[in-house]
C-alpha cells in the first residue's frame, strides 16, 4: 500500500497524519475526562497507528513509474475489507439489540449495553460503516473504469477512505460512552461532524478532478449518481448538524434549530439521508455492476436520465412524511406525502430499466448466484420503494407511524435493496480487482445466497406482521370508548415477533460472515489469472480441500 | 420582510412550479434530443470492454 507512494507522497501522508495527532493531542487535552478527552486519545492513537505503518514503509523502494498508467485499486481494495469487517459488526450490533428487545436481560445491566446505546452502534455500523466503505470503494472503481482515468490523486483517496472510518469510530466509540446529539442517524457530535466535513469535500473534489481527467466523452450515468450522494449529502450532513458546543471542552453541543424547524430539518435530512446514501449511490452501483455482471448494456439509458432526475428532485421534498400529524404545518405534510407518492414513478422507472435489462438472460441469473443478488436487490427496490410511497400517505401513516411496520420497510429497504446490490456489486467487483479468475467458492456464495434471502423474508414479515398488529391493538376501541388494549398487551403480543426478527437478522450476519470468509479465501488461496489453475472439476466441496493452488 | 404562509404558498405556487416544469422539459429534450442518441449508445455500451488500464 504505502509502496505505491513516492518519498513526497510518503511526507505528505506523513504531515497530515502528523496534524491528525496533533488535534487527537488537543482534543484530549481540552476534554480531559470528558468524553471528548477520550475521543483525542483515540483520533491521536489512530494518527500514531496510520503513521507507525507509513514510516516502516518510509525507505522502502520507490514505486514503478509505470503506475500511472494502471488503475490506482489500493483504496478500494481497503475499502472493501473494511466494508466487510464493519458488516460484520453492525450487523452483529443488530442481532444484539433485536435480542435485547426479546431478552432485555441481554443488556446485563450495564450502561454501555443499553439499548439506547446499541441501537445507533448498529445504524451508524450498518449505514455509514458498511454502506459509506461500499459507496466509497465502488465509486472509486466505478470512476476510473467509465472513465477510462486514474484517480486524481495518490494520498486523497487514502484521505478520504481511512478519514471516513474514523469519523465512523469516533461516532460508535460515543454512543457507547452515551455521547449523542440525538439526531437519528446524525448522533455523532460537533467535533466529528466537522471532521466529516473535511473529508467529505476532499472526496468532492478527488470526484470532480477524476471525472475532469476523463477520456471517455460522456460520464456514464452511475457516476452521476455518485456525484449526486456526494453533493447532496455534504449539504444535508453541514445543514442538519450545525450545532453550538458547551465549550470548545465538552463533547456536548445544542443544535441551532429549534422545536418543529429542528424536527423539519432533521427529517429532510433523515429522508434524503435514505434518498442519496441508501439509494443514489446504491443505484449507481446497479448501473454499472448489472451491465457488467449481466455482461448486457442496460435497457434503457435514456430512461435512466430521466429517472435520476426524477429522484433528485422529488426526494428532496419527501423528508416530511416522517411528521404525520405532529406540529409541523398541515400544508408542510400535504407536500412531502405529494412528493413521496410522485417519487413511485422514477423508483420504478429504475427498477424497471434493471429488470428489463436481465430480460433476456434469465438464465445466467438462474445459474449465477452473484447475478441472483442484483435481481433480488431490484426486487427488493420495487417493493420498498412501493411501500414507502404507500406508507406516507397520511392515513395508511396513521395505522403504521410508531410500530414495527417501519421496521419491517426500512430493512426490507436496508437488507433486501441496499445489502443485497452491494454483496453482489462485491461479488463482481473481488474477482476482477484482485485479478482472480473466479471466487474462492461458488457454493459459498450460493449458501450467502440463500441464507440473506431466508433471513430478509423472515425478518421483513415478521415486523409487517407484529408493526400492523400493534397498530391495529393500538387503535382498537371498546364499545365504551376506551382503548381495548394497554400498552403492555401490545407488547406481549410481540413476543413472538421479536424472536423471529432475531432470528431471520442472525441469518443475514451468518451471511455476511460466510462472505467475509470467501472474498478472504479468494485473495489468500485463488491464483492470478496470469497462472492459471489447473484443469480439475469443481467439486462443490467444502472448502480446504476442493482448492489447492497448483504448483 | 415577515415570511408566512401565504407568502411561501404563493412562492411556491409561481417561481417553484416554474423551475420544477423548466427543469423537466430540459431533462426531457436532453434525454431525447436526436444529436445524443449515439452517444448515449457509446456511453453504455462501452463500460462493457474489457479493457483494464486507463486510456493515456
Amino acid at each position: 500500500m504505502v509502496q505505491q507512494l513516492t518519498s513526497g507522497e510518503r511526507q505528505n501522508a506523513l504531515v497530515i497524519l502528523l496534524c491528525v495527532f496533533v488535534a487527537g493531542l488537543a482534543m484530549a487535552a481540552a476534554g480531559g475526562s470528558d468524553p471528548l478527552g477520550i475521543h483525542g486519545v483515540i483520533v491521536m492513537l489512530f494518527g500514531a497507528g496510520l503513521g507507525a505503518l507509513v514510516m516502516r514503509s518510509y525507505y522502502d523502494r520507490q514505486p514503478d513509474p509505470d503506475r500511472l498508467s494502471h488503475y490506482y485499486d489500493d483504496p478500494i481494495k481497503a475499502g472493501v475489507a473494511l466494508t466487510l469487517a464493519w458488516a460484520i459488526f453492525g450487523m452483529f450490533m443488530g442481532v444484539w439489540t433485536a435480542a435485547q428487545l426479546a431478552w432485555p436481560d441481554l443488556a446485563f445491566d450495564a450502561g454501555w449495553s443499553t439499548f439506547g446505546r446499541l441501537r445507533p452502534t448498529h445504524t451508524t455500523g450498518v449505514i455509514f460503516g458498511f454502506g459509506g466503505n461500499a459507496l466509497i470503494a465502488t465509486s472509486f472503481h466505478v470512476v476510473q473504469r467509465t472513465s477510462r482515468a486514474r484517480l486524481a490523486g495518490q494520498v486523497s483517496p487514502w484521505f478520504v477512505l481511512l478519514g471516513f472510518n474514523l469519523f465512523c469510530i469516533l461516532a460508535v466509540t460515543g454512543y457507547f460512552m452515551g455521547v449523542t446529539q440525538s439526531k437519528e442517524y446524525a448522533e455523532a457530535e460537533w467535533y466529528a461532524d466537522l471532521w466529516l466535513v473535511v473529508v467529505w469535500v476532499t472526496y468532492f473534489v478527488l470526484f470532480l478532478r477524476t471525472l475532469a481527467r476523463r477520456k471517455e466523452p460522456h460520464i456514464y450515468v452511475a457516476n452521476w449518481y455518485y456525484m449526486a450522494f456526494i453533493v447532496v449529502v455534504a449539504i444535508l450532513h453541514i445543514v442538519n448538524n450545525l450545532a453550538i458546543p458547551v465549550s470548545f471542552g465538552q463533547a456536548k453541543s445544542y443544535t441551532i434549530w429549534a422545536g418543529v424547524q429542528d424536527s423539519m430539518v432533521q427529517w429532510w435530512y433523515g429522508h434524503n439521508a435514505v434518498a442519496f446514501f441508501l439509494t443514489a449511490g446504491f443505484l449507481a452501483m446497479l448501473y454499472y455492476y448489472l451491465p457488467v455482471r449481466a455482461q448486457r448494456p442496460i435497457f434503457s439509458y435514456r430512461l435512466s436520465i430521466l429517472s435520476f432526475w426524477g429522484i433528485t428532485f422529488f426526494y428532496m421534498w419527501a423528508g416530511s412524511h416522517h411528521l404525520h400529524y405532529t406540529a409541523l404545518p398541515h400544508w408542510v405534510q400535504n407536500l412531502g406525502m405529494t412528493f413521496s407518492v410522485m417519487l413511485l414513478v422514477p423508483s420504478w422507472a429504475s427498477a424497471g430499466n434493471a429488470l428489463l435489462t436481465l430480460n433476456g438472460a434469465w438464465h445466467r441469473v438462474r445459474d449465477d448466484a452473484t447475478l441472483r443478488f442484483i435481481f433480488v436487490a431490484v426486487v427488493f427496490y420495487g417493493l420498498s420503494t412501493f411501500e414507502g410511497s404507500f406508507l406516507a400517505i397520511r392515513p395508511v401513516n396513521s395505522l403504521s407511524h410508531y410500530t414495527d411496520w417501519t421496521v419491517g420497510h426500512v430493512h426490507a429497504g436496508a437488507l433486501g435493496w441496499v445489502a443485497f446490490i452491494t454483496f453482489g456489486s462485491i461479488y463482481t467487483l473481488v474477482p476482477s480487482l484482485w485479478k482472480r479468475e473466479r471466487m474462492y467458492s461458488p457454493a459459498l456464495v450460493e449458501v450467502h445466497f440463500w441464507l440473506a434471502v431466508a433471513g430478509t423474508l423472515i425478518y421483513v414479515f415478521s415486523m409487517w406482521n407484529s408493526g400492523i398488529l400493534q397498530g391495529l391493538m393500538w387503535r382498537t376501541y371498546t364499545q365504551e370508548g376506551t382503548l381495548a388494549y394497554s400498552f403492555l398487551d401490545s407488547l406481549v403480543a410481540m413476543y413472538p415477533y421479536y424472536i423471529a426478527r432475531t432470528f431471520g437478522g442472525l441469518l443475514f450476519l451468518l451471511g455476511a460472515i460466510v462472505a467475509a470468509y470467501n472474498i478472504w479465501m479468494t485473495v489468500r488461496a485463488v491464483p492470478a489469472t496470469a497462472d492459471r489453475r489447473a484443469d480439475v472439476p469443481d467439486t462443490g466441496l467444502a472448502p480446504g480441500a476442493a482448492v489447492t493452488p497448483a504448483e | 420582510m415577515d415570511i408566512d404562509h401565504d407568502t411561501l404558498v404563493g412562492f411556491a405556487k409561481s417561481w417553484g412550479l416554474f423551475y420544477l416544469i423548466a427543469m423537466f422539459i430540459g431533462v426531457v429534450v436532453y434525454a431525447f434530443w436526436p444529436a445524443n442518441r449515439k452517444k448515449f449508445d457509446d456511453a453504455k455500451r462501452n463500460i462493457l470492454d474489457e479493457d483494464d488500464r486507463p486510456w493515456q
